[in-house]
């Protein structure tokens, strides 16, 4: 079965990626370093890294990455246009600002969980405005909303870095906004986890729907399908999963974009099929990305979405021209 | 086994009343033909048939149960729908796209029910498409396109079967094959509806024909009293005839 190898094969490569993320970085670790550490119950250096700094950085790092892939395979069946990713809907930049306000005001200095918190409640209101815009209208509808909403955000965040009150300020918006893994700790696990955990359980329920949809809304409604409900499922998924993921690290892109493509062409396309696999090469190529930023050593540390970015652009072009050879 | 019936059905575009209380029964085991000039409202009318759109006014009943009454899932299995051109937007394989309409009898979660592999094999041999099933479904073309879309339409094996313009964009040969494919279905027991623009095909196929024009019905009944050229004249503006010879029937237009 090519599907069931598929899955095999991305499920090596993440086990892999998070064991490389317990490994690398400013102090290397041996294996066998990491496996006392887990074992041993005194308090040691090694220990210390890996159970509070590099766990909850590799937890974060398969989380995030998971309910990127899961929403941008789910977007990109709904709306069933492979260039569909989370940030279209506006949840990323909405997300974004409200993590710039909570820095701008310097919340975030005095609560280090602001920003995120901040983030989640921008996530969900640009995602809930996206739809309230959208109601009653169609699939493009809920894109053009989309777009408008994300675009005001944008405009937000732009008026922030503009009025910032010292270079400081600015700096520290620009750096939040690159998107970063790099010092989080079991507490923005526990606020982003149940977030993300139930926006993946919200965007799985569309499954269904969406190999129906792949025939159009017409013929899927004439099959049973709530067209209705299968946008609500998949929009308050990606709002809730998605602008957690984006409260806790930053605006991560390509994740979303790339991950579904990756996988559609050995689950034969169909949209139901994608979901699990996406999940699972998301999480794969955030955490080796963010293993990557740990390597990649020139000046001072290259931020995870950038770095994402750099490699995700080249190599979405690449799967452009490489489908539009072999895709009818 | 059940008739379907609009009983002063009104459906409102904006201001625009695209269906203007119109009243038809489609029969068990006919096959019925609704005609009319581009903008007459069929498209509408099969949606509404199908419980797709939510009319303003009248009802729409299932043999006797108001169509509204029954659960969405239910109707699916009971009633098939395709609409114009219909199309796939991933290159799913045709076999995969023919199981599609298998979905409403799917359980929520778990296993495939038995049967199900048989029901799809049954549907592709039925329709033709064996040697096509692992062929994506966005590399066909018109005619095998056509085809795939009636196997998944009737791979459940509905009661109803309702068809929007089953042959537009077909050459003659695909054309005549889809009307016979509907032909047969009707034959077998369901209740089959096309919206069809060539009425020569129609003259073929049809039991009954419902000519629809600016939304009402401007007369309806078996297709022998209905394809007379003083009637499909008044329905398009176009002065036609109807000659009947050794080979079937053929429309002549006048113009």
């Amino acid at each position: 079965m090519k599907a069931s190898a598929l899955l095999g094969a991305l499920s090596i490569a993440l086990l892999a990626g998070v064991v490389a993320s317990l490994l690398v970085g400013q102090v290397w670790l041996r294996p066998g370093q990491v496996w006392g550490a887990l074992l041993a119950p005194r308090p040691s250096l090694a220990r210390l890294i890996v159970l509070d700094i590099r766990l909850p950085r590799a937890v974060l790092g398969v989380l995030i990455g998971g309910i990127l892939g899961l929403s941008g395979a789910v977007l990109q069946g709904l709306l069933r246009n492979p260039l569909a990713e989370p940030g279209l809907l506006g949840v990323s930049s909405g997300a974004s600002l409200g993590a710039v306000i909570a820095i701008y005001y310097g919340v975030a200095t005095s609560a280090p969980l602001a920003a995120p918190l901040f983030g989640l409640v921008g996530g969900l209101i640009t995602a809930g405005m996206a739809l309230l815009l959208a109601r009653g209208g169609g699939t493009l509808a809920l894109i053009l909303s989309g777009v408008a909403v994300s675009a005001m955000a944008a405009a937000g965040v732009s008026l922030a870095l503009n009025l910032a009150p010292n270079p400081y300020a600015a700096y520290e918006i620009t750096t939040w906004l690159m998107g970063s893994l790099a010092d989080r700790s079991w507490d923005h696990v526990r606020l982003a986890a149940p977030f993300i955990l139930l926006g993946g359980v919200l965007l799985c329920m569309t499954a269904r729907d969406l190999a129906a949809l792949s025939i159009g809304e017409a013929q899927a409604a004439s099959l049973g399908i709530d067209v209705r409900r299968t946008r609500l499922l998949a929009l308050f998924g990606t709002a809730v999963g998605v602008g957690a993921a984006t409260a806790v690290a930053g605006a991560i892109g390509f994740v979303g974009l790339i991950a579904p493509h990756i996988v559609r062409p050995f689950v034969g396309h169909d949209p139901a099929r994608t979901l699990l696999p996406a999940t699972i090469a998301g999480a794969a190529i955030v955490t080796f990305a963010d293993v990557a930023t740990r390597l990649v050593r020139v000046g001072p540390e290259i931020k995870l979405g950038v770095f994402i970015s750099l490699v995700g652009a080249p190599f979405f072009l690449w799967l452009v021209l490489h489908l539009r050879r072999t895709a009818p | 086994m059940s008739d379907l019936s609009l009983s002063n059905v009104v459906f409102m575009r904006g201001a625009q009343r695209v269906l203007d209380g119109v009243t038809v029964r489609f029969v068990a085991g006919r096959l019925t033909a609704v005609i009319g000039p581009n903008g007459a409202g069929k498209s509408t009318l099969l949606s509404v048939a199908a419980g797709l759109s939510k009319c303003d006014q009248g009802c729409v009943h299932l043999g006797d149960i108001p169509l509204a009454g029954i659960a969405r899932r239910r109707l699916a299995q009971r009633r098939a729908y395709l609409p114009q051109n219909p199309r796939a937007d991933w290159p799913i394989s045709v076999e995969r796209l023919v199981a599609l309409g298998l979905t409403p009898t799917l359980p929520a979660f778990g296993r495939l029910p038995p049967g199900f592999q048989s029901k799809v094999d049954a549907a592709l041999v039925a329709h033709d498409l064996i040697a096509l099933r692992d062929r994506p479904a966005m590399a066909l073309s018109g005619g095998e396109l056509a085809r795939a879309m009636l196997a998944r339409a009737t791979v459940g094996d509905p009661e109803i079967l309702i068809v929007d313009e089953p042959t537009s964009g077909l050459d003659p040969r695909h054309g005549i094959d889809a009307v016979r494919h509907l032909r047969r279905d009707a034959d077998a027991g369901r209740t089959v509806v096309m919206a069809i623009h060539d009425l020569g095909l129609a003259l073929r196929v049809a039991d009954d024909v419902v000519a629809l024009r600016n939304g009402r019905v401007l007369a309806a009944g078996p297709a022998e009293a209905m394809f007379t050229g003083v009637l499909l004249g008044r329905l398009f503006d176009v002065p036609m005839r109807v000659v009947r010879d050794a080979d079937g029937a053929t429309v002549r237009f006048l113009d």
